[in-house]
């Protein structure tokens, strides 16, 4: 017997959302989406880290819209050696954009970044507005 | 495909992509070859490169995690580079560098005294 369900086609096309996304992440389609994030929260704050292997930090730009858009834009220079022949260029090079949107507000002016071992982390606190409250009930 | 196959195959996925392939760029100059190799969020401490037979290996081990984060997911993130390249007989081995800067290993590997191209005068 087929089960009736409240709405049978957003599950179908959450299903295949989440199929697009799982073959995006295994073709490591950085061109399209821009290089792969992780993306998880506490209680306090969203965390999130890209690998971003040689880049000038003074080039990243970080943006935090409507407390929910994070966006990260930056460019990957490598210079042509002089007087050499290449053997193998595989690195990346050049501008990439990543942008995410976070599941609830953040406090855009309490965001820190930090750049280390060619890793990008953030930490984007969770607005006061966001975190979740416990509801005593009156009696 | 029901959300069991689908977390079986993400397991999977996850389980081979834990060692990748390091990306590289390797050029070469008349008196050296140039490595850099991208092996982001890798100690330098964590880095072993090896030289034998004509053949460089590099392996790199990323940090379990980074303090306050114990809620990260890093089942899913890459835990080693590995990446292998031949070279030939022609290096020094004795005299490869190697230095690291945000998360890019080069290294200069110096050739061979035989191999380095000459110029040959002709007497007349």
């Amino acid at each position: 017997m087929v089960r009736a369900q409240r709405d049978p086609f957003a599950q179908f096309f959450g299903e295949a959302n989440r199929i697009q996304d799982h073959f995006a992440r295994l073709l490591n389609d950085s061109i399209r989406t821009g290089p792969a994030i992780n993306l998880w929260s506490d209680e306090h704050a969203f965390y999130a880290e890209t690998d971003l292997p040689g880049i000038d930090p003074a080039c990243l730009e970080i943006t935090v819209s409507d407390g929910t858009e994070l966006k990260i834009t930056g460019e990957r220079q490598i210079e042509d050696p002089q007087g050499a022949s290449w053997l193998r260029q595989e690195r990346p090079r050049g501008s990439f954009s990543r942008s995410v949107t976070l599941p609830s507000l953040v406090d855009a002016d309490q965001v820190e970044a930090r750049y280390e071992n060619g890793v990008l982390k953030l930490t984007l606190p969770k607005s006061e507005a966001a975190k979740p409250r416990k509801i005593v009930v009156k009696s | 495909m029901s959300q069991t196959a689908l977390q079986t195959m993400e397991r999977q996925v996850e389980g081979t992509r834990r060692t990748v392939t390091a990306r590289a760029d390797v050029y070469e100059r008349d008196d050296e070859y140039v490595v850099q190799a991208d092996l982001p969020g890798v100690q330098p401490d964590d880095i072993d490169i090896r030289y034998e037979d004509g053949e460089l290996t590099l392996h790199g081990r990323r940090s379990a995690c980074h303090g306050e984060c114990e809620s990260a997911p890093w089942n899913r993130s890459i835990s080693s580079f590995s990446r292998s390249f031949r070279l030939g007989e022609g290096v020094a081995s004795d005299r490869i560098e190697a230095e690291m800067k945000h998360g890019v290993l080069t290294l200069h590997l110096p050739k061979t005294e035989a191999v380095k191209p000459r110029r040959i005068a002709v007497r007349g």
